[in-house]
């Protein structure tokens, strides 16, 4: 990965910067972290952190309702934010002639952000058309991301639909955007990065005159959200009126992706060395040698690798015919998972895995949104946005022997199984 | 829920009140793009650009693969599924493992046009990129049990997709628009697909996977030149006298009534509305292109503000051209609440209407001028994103040119020409569509009028 040089610092504030100049193209890009996600959620307001992701394009004291909008894309730019289970981001990628106003329009909605019962209102019926499209009206709607972790976890933080249930969307008030701004929207709990076509005195300068009189608050106390693995096989099953074939995901803890680094990258290993292309163990033998599944795969988080704070999830999922018996499937992933326990993955294997990865990683870093929100999360979660740039050496550096113990883990007793069953005209 | 905390009202001032939005900086412009766009002795257009902001190369093959053969699209299925899976010299393992090595992976997909391949490696191993793209288009053997396994895992994933609402309407689309001409049959029947052998796909190949009207584009941390002769090199064994098959011409897209297609237990309607529209090579595109940002083509574009952030109808609507092998249309469309739909389609109507009645102001063509221009510099900022713009483009004859040129075009067109466009082909009689939803609705959008049932 050719490294980019950052720059870290922190306003009086409390909000850290990271600032990662590149001049390829004359773009650039701003984006803002906040350390809450729906984990963070408060109980009987299911849905409330993306919500509340939505109202903060709604206007703040200098910006009318759709003025955020306009203003990024009058400027040639695109926008975007996204609600995780630990993070909310948010960004604007624009010509770099709009750096400044990208700032400005940051640090409006950071100092003053204009939360009115009209917009809650309309914001509301907005995410229950997201939820309607991408849940409720199609196929696996939700799978496996608001259905496996009921099943795999006990606790609120971390089994509950982070898309949120109707009628607590519904009930949602001003006062709850109120004190969830207060608490989590404080400038000591967010990060700001700026990456690509910018001078560092010259931000540095923009960024001390935009964010500087946003005024401290304390960050909140971080909870830990952690709570004892299963002890047994957790079962459940979900009827999905629009499926037209069944599927399951099966979840397994996995170690903290934080402060278990070595752990974890085993872990994204193992799932490529099951999962990824034609030659992986799972897809060789489920798809081609002896064909029962429709489609296969093994993943680290419920929305990708780096994600997450503890606990975080390792997912297999597939998809199969009727006629397929899902013990059969699910026998043939224990299997494989023994063998990987008892004789380690060879040199090869993972020498595939590892230039994948890097090609991968540098194609993300190739688009400047992926890497501008990269080093936000990186600099959020690990506290070490430069982690990016060390990342193929650390994978690299995954023994064979790691890799088996991720996979010896990985136990039938100790996981969730969610059945997707077709239920309906499957129209 | 507590009094510790401001409200609302008080978190949305601060003694200073608002402030100015600031000005725009200097824009530096984008560095010179070096390229080759030429054409080999086999008849393969090969445009190779250098982007180095990493170490990678990215790849896109376009191979015109129409055919009026009513089981064409499930043969074609099949062989865009199996294309990389067997040769005279590899295995599906050994295809993988090559490729992973240099950190890379193609992938084949077909649609009623062309087949399409896309691909990327790291740049060190371009050679191997290209080694097994040629060996799996002059020696892909299409075994007998690779064909019937992606065949009957084919028919599967046929059933997935025809469930999804989006795909109900985009066939019911299609149908409405084109009736039967070979460019609707974007997926086959699942019963075509059991019906298809390897010797079917054998053929096929043969007879179609052909370098002469083909494109190749490669853009990375390569020297074009050298790229070119690589590849002239590595693809030397394809050839063929005979061109690639061309997609016949589409029928015009007339107005006329909405088809409404019941969909049952929908709690979401689909709105498909359509027109003809012009290629990017009709001098009026540009005003065009600009019109239709507007109407609906980004966020703060009419449709979106009225119908999700002032009536909440929805949380997708949009408006973009589509190009067809022969001319191109406009698709405007939005999933909406059941409940909702009629009220909907009556503000899109009016939202077409009023484009060319009420021209875009000059405050919305600053935008839009802006946004279009700004948002080329973005997408075509990246190694895939150029690869992908670069092919699609070139699809259509044009090329690196075009894209260079096009800020200039966009800069230069007129309110009065964007108002022009926007009269003619936002012109509510212009357009057509499909509406997809629960049977309920049906007597609201008949009151409506324009709207039938099949």
């Amino acid at each position: 990965m050719p490294a980019t040089e950052l720059n870290r610092f922190t306003l009086p504030n409390g909000l850290r910067v990271v600032l990662a100049p590149d001049p390829t193209a004359p773009v650039v890009g701003v984006s803002v972290h906040y350390d809450v996600g729906f984990r963070s959620e408060p109980e009987g307001r299911t849905g409330f952190a993306h919500l509340f992701e939505h109202l903060m394009f709604q206007g703040s004291e200098s910006l009318e309702k759709l003025a955020h909008f306009r203003h990024v894309q009058s400027s040639g730019g695109t926008f975007n934010g996204s609600t995780h289970p630990d993070y909310t981001d948010y960004f604007e990628v624009l010509p770099s002639a709009a750096l400044e106003r990208a700032l400005f329009l940051e640090a409006d909605r950071m100092r003053a952000p204009k939360i009115t019962e009209e917009n809650l209102r309309n914001q509301v019926d907005v995410v229950k058309e997201e939820i309607r499209l991408n849940v409720l009206n199609r196929p696996y709607g939700g799978f496996p991301w608001i259905l496996l972790p009921p099943v795999l976890y006990r606790t609120f933080p971390n089994a509950h639909n982070g898309y949120g249930d109707f009628t607590e969307l519904e009930q949602a008030d001003l006062d709850d955007c109120a004190q969830f701004f207060d608490t989590y929207y404080a400038p000591a709990n967010a990060v700001l990065t700026v990456a690509g076509d910018l001078d560092v005195d010259a931000t540095r300068e923009l960024i001390d005159r935009h964010f500087g009189d946003v005024p401290h608050r304390p960050a909140p106390d971080r909870p830990s959200f952690a709570e004892p693995p299963p002890t047994t096989e957790l079962r459940d099953e979900h009827l999905d009126p629009h499926a037209p074939l069944p599927a399951f995901a099966a979840g397994y803890r996995m170690p903290d992706p934080i402060n278990d680094l070595d752990g974890y990258l085993a872990n994204l290993v193992l799932a490529a060395v099951l999962a990824e292309g034609d030659g992986s163990r799972l897809q060789q033998r489920l798809l081609h040698r002896e064909p029962v599944v429709t489609d296969v795969g093994a993943a680290c988080g419920l929305f990708g690798p780096f994600e997450a704070r503890d606990p975080d999830t390792f997912i297999v999922t597939a998809m199969h015919s009727p006629e397929v018996d899902q013990a059969r499937v699910l026998a043939a992933v224990d299997e494989e998972l023994d063998t990987l326990a008892s004789t380690p993955p060879s040199e090869q294997e993972l020498a595939k895995v590892t230039a994948r990865w890097a090609a991968g990683l540098h194609r993300e870093h190739d688009r400047l949104v992926s890497r501008t929100l990269a080093f936000g999360s990186l600099e959020l979660l690990y506290g070490d946005p430069g982690l990016v740039h060390r990342l193929p050496d650390r994978i690299a550096s995954v023994t064979p022997d790691a890799v088996a113990a991720a996979a010896k883990a990985l136990r039938p007793d100790a996981r969730a199984v969610l059945t997707v069953t077709p239920a309906g005209g499957n129209q | 829920m507590t009094t510790s905390y401001r409200t609302a009202a008080e978190i949305g001032r601060t003694e200073l009140g608002p402030r100015p939005l600031p000005a725009l900086g200097e824009q530096r412009s984008a560095t010179n793009l070096s390229s080759v766009d030429t054409v080999l002795d086999n008849g393969l257009r090969v445009i190779a650009v250098h982007q180095s902001a990493v170490p990678m190369v990215e790849l896109r093959m376009r191979i015109p693969f129409a055919g009026t053969d009513p089981a064409h699209a499930a043969v074609a299925e099949v062989l865009a599924e199996t294309l990389l899976t067997a040769t005279e010299r590899r295995d599906r393992v050994a295809i993988d493992t090559d490729l992973a090595l240099v950190g890379g992976e193609l992938s084949a997909g077909v649609d009623p046009e062309r087949l399409s391949i896309s691909g990327n490696a790291l740049a060190s191993g371009f050679d191997t990129l290209l080694d097994v793209l040629a060996d799996a288009l002059t020696g892909a053997v299409y075994l007998d049990d690779e064909v019937v396994r992606e065949r009957d895992r084919l028919v599967e994933r046929i059933a997935v997709a025809r469930s999804q609402p989006s795909v109900i309407a985009r066939e019911a689309l299609q149908r409405h628009r084109y009736g039967d001409h070979p460019y609707t049959r974007e997926m086959p029947d699942a019963d075509d697909v059991a019906a298809v052998t390897a010797e079917r796909v054998r053929e096929l190949h043969a007879a179609s996977v052909l370098p002469r009207g083909s494109l190749l584009v490669l853009v990375g941390d390569i020297e074009p030149n050298d790229a070119v002769a690589r590849i002239a090199s590595a693809f030397g064994g394809w050839r063929s006298d005979r061109s690639a098959v061309e997609l016949p011409d589409l029928p015009e897209v007339t107005g006329g009534d909405l088809l409404f297609v019941p969909r049952a237990g929908a709690v979401q309607s689909q709105l498909r509305l359509t027109a003809e529209a012009i290629p990017r090579t009709d001098p009026r595109y540009p005003a065009l292109q600009l019109a239709n940002l507007v109407f609906g083509g980004f966020f703060s574009s009419r449709l979106v503000e009225n119908i999700r952030e002032d009536k909440g109808y929805t949380y997708h609507a949009r408006s973009y051209p589509e190009f067809t092998p022969s001319g191109a249309t406009l698709l405007v469309e939005a999933d909406t609440a059941s409940e909702v739909t009629a009220p909907a389609l009556l503000e899109m109507r009016y939202e077409l209407a009023r484009l060319g009645v009420v021209p875009p102001t000059e405050s919305e063509v600053d935008t839009v001028r802006q946004y279009a221009i700004g948002s080329l510099l973005i997408s075509t900022g990246s190694q895939t994103g150029l690869a992908s713009q670069l092919a699609a483009l070139a699809a259509y004859g044009l090329g690196v040119d075009w894209l260079v040129d096009h800020p200039a075009r966009l800069a230069e067109v007129t309110a009065d020409e964007i108002a022009e466009a926007a009269l003619h082909f936002y012109a509510p009689a212009r357009f057509t569509g499909v509406v997809v939803g629960d049977e309920a609705q049906v007597r609201y959008l008949t009151a409506l009028g324009g709207v039938r049932s099949a």
